[in-house]
């Protein structure tokens, strides 16, 4: 069947026309279908496919790995998305659900910056570089500093007071707004909270980012979605890409499959990585739904979107050393929701020097904000290619204040907006981090309400980023595991 | 399985999750959290290679049980009465 016509979604350039079917080699029946091919996805996926049953991998876009994603552009630009860099945690869930060969390439990176009008310093970004800061530079007593770290270890999932992140600064930092921003900005930008989101988030995530220093992946992202799927293909995970599933079939309150186009493959499980509200307002019929549960889950918030402007350095120009990752801003006080503004005045920077794709000698800057979709999303297309110019402009203005010839030096210029993630990952409202706190109860609830279906990806702030969301992985193929196993169990003959 | 083996076989499972921790002195009562560096998704990892290597099911609600050695002895003992110890391949 030749559809040289139907332009597959990711395609909106329409350079790829899809020929031939994505399916063809895939099965009609899986134990596994796994919908969507982000980090979550994948490691379900691997976890599953390694514990001996038959897995599969829908993915809608030509490409693998979510929002882990990369671009290249001509002039051999390689540009990497979400590669800023991720805690600790992340080599030991490589190696225990990928093996070495990815777990090896985890490096710590070598120079985090700040840099606005409230303080301009260097940290490791380890637990005790925060304390000599807050102690020794911001003056603040380090019993105070000791016992804010131990309310923040002692906080867990099952204890939410209520308190906002803001109540929890007041509370051991009053009136420090200069402390605020030092310990919210980087949370602020690696999941999109804010200080009015839960002190429960603010805690768990905290305890595990801000305490070892940041690290990132040699090789580039696209080595490691490269190598993930060498690993997914060895454990016998059928994985295609460029397949839209439009529908999770189910049949009497049980998951049937997934239906891609007019072709349903079935399963006895699904997991889906698809966002948690595309999840159960566009992929599931409504009618299979408790009514009460599904209108609280849709209640559910998102976290915000991002923008990004990519800046490709030509071929034997070089970069001072300024860091690895750079916070910058030029607003007097700090406020997390203004992060997000447009055309704001606070962006982080991620240099890449050469030693992330040894070899190649090559610099790269992305810079990122978070985003607000309602502010991109009705703008007429002039209002945005505008929009978009502006700020390219804005980010090299900002960042010519550090490397004043960057101008002359950047051969590649390129910008994405909430709209450009919206439609790469289809996710609602582009969601750079998936939905606030509320969310993972919904997630983790989907299996009550359809038996055999489950939500992997990031959800509720905690289960969010690289680590996050892999982890939440692991999380949901444990509990496919526990399900195909009892499900066998049953069929056995009784002895 | 003796009360011994399965000692044996978690601490086994514990080997392969946590390669770096040294197990050869863990102690049957202290919980292993206290001992060694294992975190709640260890112990999901554990679970699962139980269920893996024995057939085990360990209901979400009873992880708590898996605490310490001890612990592990005495809730897997019904389940394991019928099985082999599996070594580490
Ligand atoms: C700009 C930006 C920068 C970031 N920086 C960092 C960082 O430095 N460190 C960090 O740890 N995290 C970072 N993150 C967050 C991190 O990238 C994500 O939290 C994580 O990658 C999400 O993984 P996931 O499994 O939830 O799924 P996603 O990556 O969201 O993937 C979901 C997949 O499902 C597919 N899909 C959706 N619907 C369907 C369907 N119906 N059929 C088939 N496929 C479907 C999508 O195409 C997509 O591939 C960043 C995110 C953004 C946007």
């Amino acid at each position: 069947m030749s559809r040289s016509t139907h332009y597959f979604t990711g395609s909106r350039d329409g350079k790829r026309p899809s020929s031939g079917d994505a399916l063809d080699k895939a099965k009609d029946h899986y134990d596994v279908v796994v919908v969507g091919s982000g980090l979550a996805g994948l490691t379900a996926a691997n976890i599953l496919g390694r514990a001996g049953h038959s897995v599969c991998v829908l993915e809608q876009h030509y490409n693998f790995g979510g929002m882990a994603t990369w671009f290249k552009r001509r002039g051999g630009h390689v540009f990497d998305i979400s590669l800023h860099g991720f805690p600790i945690g992340m080599k030991k869930t490589c190696r225990k659900y990928w093996g070495t060969s990815i777990s090896d390439r985890i490096v710590q990176l070598e120079g985090v910056r700040f840099d606005n009008p409230q303080f301009q310093f260097n940290t490791t970004f380890t637990r005790e570089d925060f304390t000599h800061k807050l102690v020794d530079v911001f003056g603040c007593a380090s019993r105070t500093v000791e016992a804010f770290y131990e309310t923040l270890r002692a906080m867990n999932y099952y204890d939410d007071d209520g308190r906002t992140t803001a109540e929890l600064f007041e509370e051991f930092f009053p009136g420090r707004n200069d402390v605020h921003r030092l310990l919210m900005e980087p949370i602020s930008y690696a999941n999109g909270s804010t200080l009015e989101d839960p002190a429960i988030t603010y805690g768990i995530v905290f305890s595990n980012f801000m305490s070892k220093g940041v690290y990132t992946f040699t090789g580039g992202t696209d080595l490691l979605i490269r190598e993930m799927r060498a690993i997914l293909a060895r454990n016998g995970v059928d994985v295609f890409g460029r397949s839209q599933v439009d529908e999770i079939t189910v049949e009497h309150g049980r998951v049937r499959g997934v239906r891609v186009g007019t072709r349903e493959i079935r399963a006895e499980t699904v997991v889906s990585n698809a966002g948690l509200k595309a999840t159960i307002e566009r992929l599931v019929a409504p009618d299979h739904f408790d009514d009460a549960w599904l209108d609280a889950a849709k209640q559910t918030k998102l976290n915000c979107s991002s923008t990004q402007v990519y800046m490709g350095l030509g071929p034997g120009e070089d970069l001072p050393w300024i860091a690895d990752l750079f916070f910058t801003s030029t607003r007097p006080e700090f406020d997390s929701a203004s992060l997000a503004d447009l055309h704001g005045q606070s962006r982080t920077f991620s240099f890449y020097y050469p030693k992330v794709r040894p070899g190649t000698g090559r610099h790269t800057v992305v810079s990122s904000m978070n985003a607000n979709w309602s502010d991109w999303a009705d703008l007429s297309e002039s209002d945005y290619a505008a929009a978009k110019a502006r700020l390219e402009e804005d980010t090299l203005k900002a960042l010519e204040v550090h490397v004043p010839d960057i101008r002359s030096k950047v051969t590649h210029l390129e910008s994405s907006t909430p709209r450009s993630f919206a439609f790469y990952t289809q996710h609602t409202g582009g969601a750079s981090f998936g939905t606030k706190f509320e969310g993972l109860r919904y997630s983790m609830e989907l299996p009550q309400q359809i038996e055999g279906l489950y939500h992997s990806g990031s959800v509720g702030i905690i289960m969010s980023g690289w680590l996050g969301a892999a982890n939440y992985g692991a999380i949901t193929a444990n509990k496919v595991d526990a399900r195909i196993a009892s499900l066998a169990a049953d069929a056995a003959p009784s002895s | 399985m003796t009360h011994e083996e399965i000692v044996q076989a978690v601490k086994d499972i514990i080997h392969t999750i946590a390669p770096d921790e040294e197990i050869g002195g863990l102690n049957l009562t202290d919980p292993l959290r206290d001992q060694i560096e294992l975190d709640s998704m260890d112990f999901l990892d554990i679970v699962m290679e139980l269920r893996k290597r024995y057939g085990v099911q360990v209901p979400e609600d009873d992880y708590k049980e898996l605490a310490t050695l001890q612990g592990c002895a005495d809730y897997l003992a019904p389940h394991l009465a019928d099985h082999e110890l599996v070594t580490n391949a």
